[in-house]
């Protein structure tokens, strides 16, 4: 039986639902020799891949690279997860769209050198979206962060071939 | 066109990151650029919010340690209510902190540096992570893992889950320990205990191996800076700043949280979105100093339980004064998970761990108040002012990771002149660039509570702006 090729991704967000994903603890070790973890933060293997099974995405869509990334993981991707609340709704990163981008820039750098984007940095949309805005999504986990056994069920479905309609119910709250 | 070689992201490191190399005429590297590449706006957004919704707004900051942006956040609005904490409240605060710097620590050991160290720093990057090492030392692999877990856990019996409890507020904690947590917390110790003493074990018989590394990982003079306790002990959650030099010199002591402007100044690049602060007296960029497990070893004067001591002293044997390579970051954060477990049992088998007074109540009675904490990674403050609602006008934070951004690009630079032929690339140059990052386990998505991520590219520039050379990762 091949493994199934999974890749989480962490956009705009805390890193906050890939540690709840590593709070499988034990777990992990369970799942691992059923699934290739074929790029992660945690893992060494730079470019998104092609023929992803399943990617895991954390966080909003708040600049234009978090923005040309999310297109190429549907691209590249069979199954899209959005991975917490702010992958599902923007959650805390959007409690900036109030605020011009370079008016917030330079409120929050002074009157020296602000980085505005563009060059080595990249550059702010107007407002942090969820992903679904973007991209069309498969299967939504919630939480702020989802809970580890949220996410174990969930990854344990996709990896038993559920169909994604049949992926468990999250509960919101 | 110029030549650039992307790592991108960096990875193995809480975040993401983006390097700069330029080389020189010799196909050497003559500069180095650690780029921070996300910001989210935190201190902006917090205007006009009422202040005590700070400790679980500030705690989205970061999902690796919420717990010290709660510790901080609190404490802020400590100051603003102007009430003096119950004793038993600070020390389930400090408990919940505590069990942060062990699965923090023990995520950055096991989980994010030990495949460098344990598969090799050139071994294949496909299988150079957390699995690849569960396959190959499958041991180890669950021994980490269940430390990690333990840390966790200590978090969730106090505060109700894992990750972003909303336990510690304004005044103190919400509900107090039982009989049963305390035994609970007690019961997982000793494994915890052995688990760390081993790895500990361990990684001093690997260092050695690393000659390289140890001499180039960010191996220069430096001040280093920390919170310590009253008799200059290491403490986490509360004490006065004290900054020391290379030779372990005090330079600065007995400095109040509140007078933290006094100083440390921050400037901004526009190459990235982290700002760089800086040692106030000797001004910027001079006043480079390093932060996190390896300054707080250098700057008490004791750990303050009897086998970290008994590691702290076998440690500063290595040298007269600090211990000044990066390498070392490793070891400190090793050392200071065995403190953090003999603390908790310290704390735990006070009897007054039970009294049930663990909160002080009050309506904001300053309107001004700032926090400080050593957070995993360094000394983390928050510094608030409110108007006379309560609702926040200034919020300013300077984040753990923060303060080495001056350190780390001096690294990077370091590392980069050491491995990166620019003639002749290979991926195990450009993973050390990135290990001596992971020294210091950054904290990105900390840094970037004004912005945002940190992709790691390395972009190599011939003097004449042509491509040298280039590799494609992953």
């Amino acid at each position: 039986m091949s493994k199934t090729r999974v890749a989480t991704v962490w956009l705009d967000g805390c890193s906050g639902c890939h540690m709840s994903f590593l709070d499988l603890d034990e777990r992990l070790l369970d799942i691992a020799p059923l699934i290739q973890l074929v790029h992660s933060p945690i893992a060494d293997v730079k470019e998104f891949p092609e023929n992803v099974d399943v990617a895991l995405v954390e966080g909003a869509v708040s600049s234009d690279e978090d923005e040309e990334k999310i297109l190429k993981i549907r691209e590249r991707s069979k199954i899209l997860v959005a991975l917490g609340d702010c992958s599902v709704t923007s959650n805390v990163p959007s409690m900036r769209n109030q605020f011009e981008p370079n008016r917030m820039l330079h409120a929050i750098y002074g009157d020296g050198v602000i980085p505005l984007g563009g060059g080595p940095v990249p550059t702010l949309l107007r407002k942090s979206r969820p992903i679904h805005e973007f991209v069309n999504v498969d299967v939504y986990v919630p939480g702020c962060p989802p809970p580890a056994d949220l996410i174990f069920d969930t990854i344990s479905n996709l990896l038993a071939g559920q169909k994604r309609e049949d992926a468990p119910a999250p509960k919101f709250g | 066109m110029a030549q650039t070689i992307t790592i991108d992201p960096v990875t193995r490191i809480e975040g993401h990151a983006k390097i700069t190399l330029t080389l020189g005429d010799d196909g050497r590297v003559s500069d180095a650029r650690f780029h921070v590449t996300q910001v989210r706006g935190f201190e902006k957004f917090a205007e006009g919010r009422p202040f005590y919704e700070m400790p679980s707004l500030m705690a989205r900051i970061c999902g690796i340690c919420p717990v010290s942006h709660l510790v901080a956040s609190a404490k802020a609005c400590d100051g603003l209510l102007a009430v003096k904490v119950p004793e038993t409240g600070a020390n389930l605060r400090r408990l919940m902190n505590l069990g942060q710097i062990t699965q923090s620590h023990a995520l950055s050991f096991f989980h994010l540096s030990s495949p460098d160290f344990l598969l090799g720093m050139d071994s294949d990057p496909a299988t150079r992570n957390v699995f690849g090492l569960a396959e190959k030392f499958p041991d180890l692999a669950l021994a980490g893992i269940r430390l990690r877990k333990y840390g966790q856990e200590i978090i969730e019996t106090l505060g109700g889950r894992k990750i972003h409890p909303a336990w510690i507020v304004p005044g103190g904690v919400n509900d107090p320990l039982t009989v049963e947590e305390r035994d609970r917390i007690l019961a997982g110790l000793p494994e915890a205990k052995d688990t760390t003493r081993l790895a500990l074990d361990l990684f001093r018989r690997t260092a050695p191996k690393f000659a390289d590394e140890l001499d180039s990982f960010a191996n220069f003079p430096s001040l280093f800076m920390s919170i310590v306790g009253k008799e200059g002990e290491l403490e986490h959650y509360d004490g006065k700043f004290r900054v020391v030099d290379s030779d372990r010199k005090i330079v600065a002591d007995g400095v109040a949280p509140a007078d933290y402007a006094d100083i440390i100044g921050e400037a901004a690049e526009e190459w990235t979105y982290l700002k760089m602060p800086y040692y106030k007296p000797l001004g910027y960029p001079y006043g480079l100093y390093r932060v996190g497990p390896l300054a707080r070893l250098n700057t008490v004067d004791k750990c303050g339980t009897p086998e970290a001591d008994a590691a702290l002293h076998e440690f500063r044997a290595m040298a007269s004064g600090s211990i000044l390579s990066s390498f070392h970051y490793h070891t400190a954060r090793l050392i200071e998970i065995l403190y953090a477990l003999e603390k908790i049992e310290e704390l735990l088998t006070q009897t007054d761990i039970l009294n049930t007074h663990v909160r002080a109540k009050a309506a904001p009675n300053a309107s001004h108040g700032i926090g400080v904490s050593e957070a995993p990674r360094g000394t983390l403050i928050h510094d608030y002012e409110i108007d006379d609602d309560g609702l926040i006008t200034k919020a300013n934070l300077i984040i753990a990771t923060g303060h080495n951004n001056l350190a780390m690009n001096k690294g990077v630079l370091q590392v980069a002149q050491r491995f990166v032929d620019g003639k002749n690339l290979h991926e195990g140059m450009l993973n050390r660039v990135e290990a001596v990052i992971r020294c210091y386990d950054p904290c990105l998505s900390c840094s970037t509570h004004a912005a945002g991520q940190m992709p790691m590219i390395i972009t190599l520039v011939n003097p004449d702006g042509t491509v040298a050379d280039s590799i494609t990762r992953g």
